[in-house]
């Protein structure tokens, strides 16, 4: 601690002792802890205590009746818990009998404070830290901590009572850690008194008929699997696993989901030989025991395990199908050649569980329908997979929540009325069908695949998010349609579904709603991305209205659908599939138009959005060579630069550092090879060329944007402003000495004084015309690396310092006393 | 209780509801899809229409030829169009005490009830609800006489050559009874009948039952009818919606504990959902006009139209549609637009605000205002010159057959840039276009149908409980074509009662208690007894005097004063004698106590039965029976009277006398 630190450090403790003067704030003690953390993970405890009486003063001091709060409280808990987690110190505290009176019955433990969860939440991290030794674990027991700390597992805060689980599984491995390596052996007494205390613990609560005390139990066993794998677990297993498997004789099963926690925890665990200790059998009776609810979570877990018995993952495989299976078994559909589905299929639970009611139906399928979608793209998924099948119930489910499936069983009418319009359903259903188009199918499911697609399209019915999940399953379905060997182009039945589905497209662009414009656009601009360069696709999207009704919504009252449409209208343009009747005279005339377009709502946009998206775009044509921009770039630049550096919004300008950027790049790359293997001149370049090349970047203003930037009131603008300035530096370098002063526009010393200007607040006039030369001398003078590393800082690097946080703590108090001493 | 059903049209019903000594007309609808069988009546010369081939028989007999055109594969009637009137034969109508209409689409037959059946009563409807229809009905007077047609076919409707005839006219019902439009005469002869209500008042019909009519919030006026004497309440639910549109809340909560619930008038297009179709509506519109293409809205001058209206209203400035001119014509357009803006106390809550501030309460006012929606009563005049196009027509009638959407079928059906967009769900979209094929104009179907759908129903009825609901026949089956959609019918406990066309129903309901009224004087008299905590009983002796269904108890005449015990009564004096009457008894025995009280009483060998109604005391001994029941106590023993009298005794020490 450094000496500053440890003057501050008597007052600050006075302080906390101190009744009549409350912390105000919670995070300052939070981060002193954190400062004490560093300090003894660095060094011992026992030296700081020693060279700091004031630290154990505070701690005997909080012991004393008074009102102390439970903040303070707490925290000297704590604070003491991480003094004592080294063994030395653990020594030195105990002679005073402090912890015992800290942490025992004469503590807080009895007191009125106890009522806080911030004290008993202290208390129990302060053991936390403090067990780390074998000194501890007799301390604990000593003082009867162990009990206690069973009966917070049932505390009415959440907090305490998850915490007071795993310091159990703290201790627990702690004991164990007594054990010499190798097996120790299944004899109850040969456990360290601790462990013994505890696995009896575990043992009596799962005896018990309260499903929160066996809801406990499990906790803290599924904790104890995740994080310790020594050989003593598996012992544990062994000899806890009956207790467990007699849990699922009961009906219903009690805390079926800890229960599936731990026995999936138990899997997953290295340290046990699951086929030695009967896991899988267990696993296969819970698989059966449990309700297709509570089922699918497990069999999901098992599917995931890496090695595991083909038979259980099988049976597994069954029960997540279930109810899949059931909805093609209800609407009179044959699961298909697969022996999985077929097998799945009659299960009256499912089919009970799935008409219950409206609620427990729509869960179980969106459940059922999460799970394989996690686990559809897994490398141990399940060989061979149903494809066939579950594109049928995927496209059968979102017939049955429209309507349009006719099925012919009672079990299948009542399955429609439930899911009719089951907005959950249909978006979940079509993640499902997304995810499912990684593979394929047969062409006569494929085709239903597209036809239910585009149902939901066209549906006035479908909701704007459900509408978005269309559009996305539908562009993956697209995608992945076969394709012809040798050329990407859509294959001529996904050229035909692009038929329909651009009528569709259409008329969702004209949608009263925004969002349903906003995922037409989206969609549009995907779709454009990937075919953009194909002859099918362009000739269908021509032949349409679509880039028409696009280039309208440019002026769409909605800043995302303008935003989106500006992103379209650029990649439209980039790909030349913006074309509108173009007349003799004038060739490319409509061409132009769309960049006056741009320009127009990059100036005069209300929102960001659109402003963003317009640089986006822009960057993206000069980095293309688009037409347009090549044309006069320089010109472009010049007018896009002027409008961005005076945004409002700092991604506008950030972006347009950007543009910049590449402008730079495409300009001295004329000047300098890019080529790394290129052999480097050997003398310095002639100024001539250099400031040559620097002139068309002087002439369209890049560096008056740039020097702005530099000192952008965000931090991100300036951060991007730096780096391009030192790339252009780094690129100059080497032409240094031999420039010529300027002769008309301003000299070094005066842009020198604006720049000091600009970076104390004042933005006022502008530098005018810059020479070369001049921009090579600034930069070279401004010290840019020091700027980086300004800007790379936290904004409160300054403020972080212990020293600091001691020193705010006691200015807040003190201030308190200021005005105590006023009243008197 | 009795139902007449004389319309088979689930929406446009027609039922009379007998009811104490009441006879009540529930609505008046008119069907009018009967005018889908005749040609389209064009209001300039058709050259198309006019040269339509005439229809002859298989065996080339061409007699029907000047009766029947035959016009892509459809065989239309060539006449004035028909309407197919509620059943008139099934109960005199002269009888009809009330008519009580439910809203202003089912009130269209009112001319043929009114004026050609001898009816003498009164028809009670809204205000608003009778301004609409009259528009209704004078439009639909306009549209059909402004066009006269002097040919009036009735060759096709002897029995024995419509069966000859092919689909649909083989099939059309009733084809005897179907008639030609009134007059305005009429009309103005029927409307004066009526007699205008506000919601929740109260109108005694002849002291019997007293009718309320309720918001039913489906249009401006629209009303659902509580019919109620003091023991029974059946509730008339006709047109109801429970979506925020612009008219007046469903008043749901006065329809609860209804002895019976007759419920008509439900969505027809249960699987358009009404939102999702005004979007629809809006895209497929701004589609066509961004396209250069006309949309044609054939619909009624009055309703979903406003709500249209405000719609686009939000959306043609979003959709850069401002400087496309909207059209709105019809005969009664202006009065339509006006009185929809004056009904204000009719109006949802967030549009009676408006009036307040004030403002009209329907943004139509400002696109009027700002020349966007331009109106005019007919094609002809003003309209000709203003005319611009790509534009958006609304106009009439939605049938297709006459008004002036027949010459802009005529005029944009060639163009597909064009689009038809069909709102009203009354009529089949198909069969309106027949005539009109082959047509390169685009068709869309968006029906926007804010009456209740089967999901709201259900839980309307799980709200409201009636003891039993009655429900045209078309409701409790799915729709033929979607025969798995069990969700598409009401299901209710007990099962809904079906009724269709010319079906006399006994309701299931019979009626216990009338209410009698006390006079005062006789009340005072009476002394009542407390014969349980909060019970108390009185004997009465009194006149029953019923007039005009109503009940009063009156004093009896003061008894002449007996002058002497010798002297006869005279017969004529009718009184009761109070003097006899024997005490009466209250309270129940409990059995144990009983048997006790009798084994005190030295009876052994007791034996107690119990009996579905009660329990049989058996004195086996005595060869005694004693027969306790709710409301009787038998003692049955052979000659012995003392014994039944000390039987009689024991018992009536367990009861309680006044």
């Amino acid at each position: 601690m450094d000496p500053e630190c440890s003057q501050l450090l008597p007052a600050l403790c006075a302080v906390l002792a101190d009744p009549r003067q409350p912390v105000a704030d919670d995070t300052c003690l939070e981060k002193l802890l954190d400062w004490f953390k560093t300090i003894t993970k660095a060094g011992s405890s026992l030296l700081l205590l020693q060279e700091n009486p004031c630290l154990v003063e505070l701690l005997c001091h909080v012991l004393k009746p008074q009102d102390l709060s439970s903040r303070v409280l707490s925290f000297s808990l704590r604070l003491a818990g991480v003094f004592a987690a080294q063994e030395d110190c653990f020594q030195y505290l105990q002679q005073g009998e402090l912890l015992p009176r800290l942490f025992g019955e004469p503590g807080p433990l009895g007191g009125a404070a106890w009522t806080a969860p911030s004290v008993r939440s202290g208390w129990i991290q302060g053991l936390r830290s403090l067990a780390q030794h074998p000194s501890a674990l007799h301390f604990l027991a000593d003082c009867g901590a162990v009990d206690t700390i069973f009966s917070l597992q049932g505390d009415s805060s959440l907090f305490v009572a998850s915490a007071a689980g795993q310091l159990l599984v703290h201790i627990l491995g702690l004991s164990m850690q007594g054990l010499a390596e190798g097996h120790p052996s299944l004899q109850a007494g040969d456990w360290p008194v601790c462990a013994q205390k505890i696995v009896g613990h575990i043992e009596e609560s799962l005896h018990s008929t309260a499903v929160p005390q066996i809801t406990q139990a499990l906790n803290v066993l599924t904790t104890t699997f995740g994080h310790c794998h020594d050989p003593w677990t598996q012992v544990l297993w062994v000899r806890l696993s009956p207790l467990v498997g007699s849990l699922l004789e009961k009906d219903p099963v009690p805390a079926a989901h800890s229960l599936v926690d731990l026995l999936l925890s138990v899997a997953r665990s290295p340290g046990l030989s699951s086929s030695s200790c009967g896991l899988w059998e267990t696993l296969a009776q819970t698989l059966n025991h449990l309700s297709p609810t509570q089922a699918g979570p497990l069999a999901l877990g098992i599917l995931k395990l890496q090695d595991c018995p083909q038979v259980l993952r099988a049976q597994a495989f069954v029960i997540l199908l279930q109810p899949l299976a059931c909805v093609l078994k209800a609407t009179g559909q044959d699961p298909g050649p697969s022996d999985v589905l077929d097998s799945a299929t009659g299960d009256s639970l499912t089919v009970d569980a799935l008409l219950s009611s409206k609620a427990a139906c729509v869960g179980l399928l969106c459940r059922t329908l999460a799970h394989l979608e996690l686990l559809q793209p897994l490398p141990q998924r399940p060989c061979p997979w149903p494809q066939e099948p579950l594109l049928g119930a995927a496209v059968t489910l979102l017939q049955l929540c429209r309507g349009s499936a006719s099925p012919a069983s009672d079990v299948g009418r009542h399955l429609c009325a439930l899911l009719l319009g089951c907005v959950r359903v249909q978006r979940a259903a079509l993640d499902f069908l997304g995810t499912l188009s990684q593979e394929t199918g047969p062409q006569e499911l494929v085709t239903e695949v597209f036809a239910v697609l585009l149902e939901y399209l066209r549906s006035p019915d479908s909701s704007p998010t459900v509408l978005k999940k269309a559009f996305q399953a539908t562009f993956r379905w697209l995608l992945s349609s076969p394709k012809t060997p040798g050329c990407c182009d859509l294959e001529p039945h996904a050229l035909l579904v692009l038929r329909e589905l651009l009528p569709v497209l259409q008329k969702r662009l004209c949608s009263p709603c925004w969002e349903v414009r906003d995922s037409g656009l989206e969609f549009l601009t995907q779709m454009t991305r990937h075919w953009g360069g194909q002859a099918g696709f362009r000739h269908a999207l021509l032949a349409s209205e679509v880039p028409k009704l696009t280039e309208q919504l440019l002026r769409d009252p909605e800043s995302y659908v303008r935003a989106s449409a500006v992103t379209v209208m650029g990649q439209l343009s980039s790909q030349g599939l913006h074309v509108t009747p173009v007349s003799p005279e004038h060739p490319g005339g409509q061409q132009k138009s769309l960049l006056v377009e741009l320009l127009h709502i990059l100036s005069t946009d209300s929102e960001g959005f659109p402003r963003r998206a317009v640089m986006q775009v822009f960057t993206q044509w000069l980095r293309d060579h688009h037409a347009d921009v090549a044309g006069d770039t320089e010109q472009f630049m010049a007018r896009v630069l002027q409008v961005a550096s005076q945004d409002l919004d700092w991604e506008v300008r950030a972006q347009g550092l950007e543009l910049a950027l590449v402008f730079l790049e495409q300009t001295l790359g004329q000047f300098h090879s890019h080529c790394p293997y290129a052999v480097t001149p050997p003398v310095a370049a002639p100024a001539g060329p250099l400031a040559q090349a620097l002139q068309p970047l002087c002439r369209v203003r890049l560096f008056e944007f740039a020097f702005r930037a530099l000192f952008d009131c965000d931090r991100p603008v300036a951060q991007k402003s730096c780096d391009l300035l030192l790339f252009l530096r780094a690129k100059t370098a080497s032409s240094s000495g031999s420039l010529q002063e300027s002769r008309s526009g301003p000299d070094v010393a005066s842009v020198e004084a604006a720049l000091q200007r600009w970076q104390a607040g004042d933005q006022g006039q502008p530098l005018g015309d810059l020479e070369p030369e001049v921009v090579l001398a600034v930069l070279r003078s401004v010290d840019l690396e020091g700027l980086r590393g300004a800007l790379a800082e936290g904004s409160d690097h300054m403020e972080k310092s212990p020293q600091s946080l001691l020193q705010d703590m006691l200015a807040t108090v003190g201030v308190l006393g200021e005005n105590e001493a006023d009243c008197y | 209780m009795k139902l007449y059903c004389l319309s088979g049209h689930p929406t446009l019903p027609c039922n009379v509801l007998k009811f104490k000594s009441t006879t009540i007309m529930l609505d008046c609808g008119l069907d009018m899809t009967s005018t889908l069988n005749f040609l389209p009546l064009p209001l300039v010369q058709s050259p198309r229409l006019s040269n339509l081939p005439g229809w002859s028989l298989k065996d080339g007999n061409a007699f029907l030829d000047k009766e029947l055109k035959e016009c892509s594969g459809h065989v239309f009637v060539d006449s004035v169009p028909e309407f197919c009137l509620p059943e008139t034969e099934l109960i005199d109508l002269s009888t009809v005490d009330v008519i009580l209409i439910s809203n202003y689409h089912c009130m269209m037959a009112l001319p043929y009830i009114t004026e050609h059946t001898g009816f003498t009563g009164t028809v009670y409807a809204t205000e608003p609800t009778v301004q609409i229809g009259r528009l209704l009905m004078e439009e639909l007077v306009n549209f059909i006489e402004r066009v006269p047609k002097a040919q009036s076919a009735s060759l096709w409707k002897n029995k024995d050559i419509q069966r000859l005839l092919p689909s649909p006219l083989k099939d059309a019902v009733e084809v005897s009874t179907w008639r030609r439009c009134y007059t305005m005469q009429e009309v103005n002869s029927a409307l004066s009948k009526i007699q205008l209500v506000g919601y929740s008042q109260k109108i005694e019909l002849f002291g019997a039952v007293q009718v309320t009519p309720l918001s039913s919030g489906y249009a401006l006026g629209s009303s659902n009818w509580i019919i109620q004497s003091h023991y029974e309440k059946v509730s008339y639910v006709s047109g109801s919606s429970l979506l925020t549109t612009h008219p007046q809340p469903m008043d749901q909560a006065s329809l609860k504990n209804s002895d019976v619930l007759i419920l008509t008038g439900l969505t027809q297009i249960p699987t358009a959902n009404p939102d999702g179709m005004v979007g629809e509506f809006c895209s497929n519109l701004a589609l066509t006009v961004r396209n250069g293409g006309n949309v044609l809205v054939p619909c009624y001058p009055s309703g979903v139209i406003y709500d249209l209206l405000e719609c686009l209203y939000q959306y043609i400035d979003s959709a850069g549609l401002s400087n496309i001119p909207f059209y709105f014509i019809s005969p009664v357009a202006n009065s339509s637009l006006e009185f929809s803006q004056i009904f204000a106390e009719w109006l949802c809550h967030n549009k009676q605000t408006k009036v307040y501030l004030p403002e009209p309460p329907f943004p139509h006012a400002e696109l009027i205002q700002t020349n966007k929606l331009k109106h005019y009563p007919s094609l002809h005049g003003d309209f000709s010159s203003d005319f611009r196009q790509p534009c958006v027509v609304f106009t009439g009638h939605p049938s297709l057959r006459f008004g002036d959407v027949v010459h802009f079928m005529e005029l944009w059906g060639k163009s597909s840039l064009n689009t038809v967009i069909f709102t009203e769900p009354d009529f089949s979209y198909l069969e309106a276009l027949a005539p009109y094929q082959p047509l390169a104009m685009k068709c869309i179907y968006c029906p926007i149908d804010t009456r209740l759908n089967f999901i709201q129903v259900s839980k309307l009825l799980k709200e409201v409980q009636p003891l039993h609901v009655v429900c045209p026949e078309q409701y409790t089956q799915p729709p033929p074509a979607q025969s798995h959609r069990m969700d598409l019918m009401i299901d209710c406990q007990p099962p809904a009662m079906s009724y269709r066309r010319a079906e006399v129903l006994a309701l299931p309901f019979k009626r216990r208690y009338e209410k009698i009224e006390i006079m005062p004087e006789l009340a005072d008299a009476l002394v009542p007894m407390e014969i349980k905590p909060g019970i108390s009983l009185a004997t009465v002796s009194a006149v029953l005097h019923t007039k005009d269904n109503k009940h009063i108890l009156q004093p009896p005449p003061r008894p002449t004063q007996p002058t002497g015990g010798k002297k006869r009564k005279r017969a004529s004096d009718d009184i009761p004698d109070c003097k006899v009457l024997k005490p009466l008894l209250s309270g129940s025995i409990p059995v144990e106590q009983f048997v006790q009280t009798l084994e005190k009483h030295g009876f052994s060998d007791i034996k107690v039965e119990d009996t579905a109604k009660g329990h049989i005391v058996l004195l086996q001994e005595a060869e005694t029976l004693i027969q306790i029941e709710e409301d009787s106590t038998h003692i049955i023993c052979d000659n012995d009277e003392m014994l039944r009298v000390r039987l009689r005794d024991l018992v009536l020490k367990f009861l309680q006398k006044f």
